[in-house]
């Protein structure tokens, strides 16, 4: 199964246009497969699917359906706790430091940038409730995400068996979630805790801040150098003199933006506001 | 690295066994809780058991309480690898000393990330 060219260039256009994300050549079998589901939805089978469902959105020029493709494109799964060492040096360093001079945790805020079905802050709100005690944390976490539909999953907070075997540690799964049939669900602490939000990287940050440590993991990849560029400038504006901005494990600051100062935590690399920083 | 796979299907125990070769784990195999002591007694350096819950003879709970009451055993991991699910049962498995459980049916990539959480493999992104 191939896709037609004028397709990719079609689907790839609207989504830069809709949310300034790059799917270069190459990229056609993630077109394919995550608008496979959409084209079947409408019964279209058999190899041409996803261009004839190109085709017919293009001639209906149906905005939702344009938005649902969109979703379909930059909608990532994620695990929990993803990648591990960020969160680890977070608990053993970062907050520590940071309760120390806001006073208390719950002083402390926090923004998941692109946090997709909310694995991430739900990880950060585990970790953040474990280390409180009693102290009320609601709406320590602002959580943002370009898809209506992924953050309504992530409102939801409810997990199939297949997602909570993605990284989460047991003993969290049990003191945190309770088995609603087949499914697992977030404790309501932990949801009280995260006020999700649909933001696009590109306009202004979201009600909350300015924060103490945002986490903009695996998402700039998705966009071209000036993209990137203009996404840290806004972000800078919206972390404190003295927080924190997380990447993936892959990524860095480096050559966007050499200003950022890049902070060894125990095994993970965190950027802080540099000397020539506006 | 070795693992011990204990679990009365042996369909069961050849699946586990593929996923932990995979990750490099040298894989032993027992079909109850009591086999496993026995493969135990003659391998000492194990570091991984993956066990299902019910077992003939020793099922997998009792089998992690009697791990955990030799002292020379404290450094092997104790993974619940079972089709049991009930919060309860998970609470009582921890209790008794296993240091992770994995609900079954689980992909080789939900495997991993338990591993890499126990520290016996690499850290990879799971996404």
């Amino acid at each position: 199964m191939s896709l037609a060219a004028d397709t990719f260039t079609f689907v790839s256009d609207l989504v830069r246009r809709r949310s300034a994300i790059q799917l270069e050549p190459g990229k056609e079998y993630l077109v394919e497969s995550r608008l496979l589901p959409l084209a079947r939805s409408l019964g279209m089978t058999g190899d041409t699917a996803v261009d004839d469902y190109v085709r017919r959105l293009r001639a209906s020029a149906d905005q939702t359906q344009y938005e649902q493709v969109v979703e379909a494109l930059t909608t990532n799964e994620t695990s929990w706790f993803r990648d591990a060492t960020p969160f680890a040096a977070l608990s053993s360093q970062v907050l520590p430091e940071l309760i120390g001079r806001r006073g208390s945790l719950g002083a402390v805020r926090i923004w998941s940038a692109a946090c997709s079905t909310g694995q991430e802050p739900y990880s950060i709100a585990m970790m953040m409730a474990d280390a409180s005690g009693t102290q009320q944390l609601a709406g320590s976490i602002i959580a943002t995400d370009l898809s209506a539909e992924v953050l309504d999953r992530a409102r939801e907070g409810r997990y199939s068996q297949l997602e909570i075997n993605r990284g989460l540690p047991a003993p969290m799964m049990v003191r945190h979630f309770s088995r609603e049939g087949t499914m697992w669900r977030v404790s309501d602490t932990l949801r009280r805790m995260v006020t999700f939000a649909r933001h696009n990287l590109l306009d202004p940050p979201p009600p909350g801040g300015p924060f103490d440590i945002i986490f903009l993991r695996n998402v700039l990849i998705y966009f071209d150098l000036e993209t990137k560029r203009s996404i840290l400038a806004r972000i800078r504006r919206h972390l404190r003199e003295d927080g924190y901005l997380v990447l993936g494990a892959t990524e860095t600051t480096v050559s966007i933006d050499p200003t950022w100062e890049r902070v060894g935590v125990g095994k993970a690399s965190f950027y802080r506001h540099g000397g020539g920083g506006s | 690295m070795k693992a011990l796979v204990i679990d009365d299907s042996r369909a069961m125990r050849r699946i586990v066994s593929g996923i932990l070769g995979g990750f490099g784990f040298e894989t032993l195999e027992a079909g109850d809780g009591q086999q496993a002591l026995d493969v135990l007694a003659e391998e000492p350096e194990v570091d991984l058991a993956c066990i299902d819950w019910n077992m003939p003879v020793m099922d997998g709970l009792e089998f992690v309480s009697a791990v955990r009451a030799q002292r020379h055993r404290r450094g092997m991991t104790l993974m619940m690898v079972t089709t049991e699910s009930e919060q309860s049962q998970i609470v009582k498995a921890l209790a008794a000393g296993a240091h992770e459980y994995l609900i079954k049916p689980f992909t080789p990539d939900a495997m991993r990330g338990k591993l890499e959480l126990l520290g016996l493999v690499e850290g990879k992104d799971l996404t």
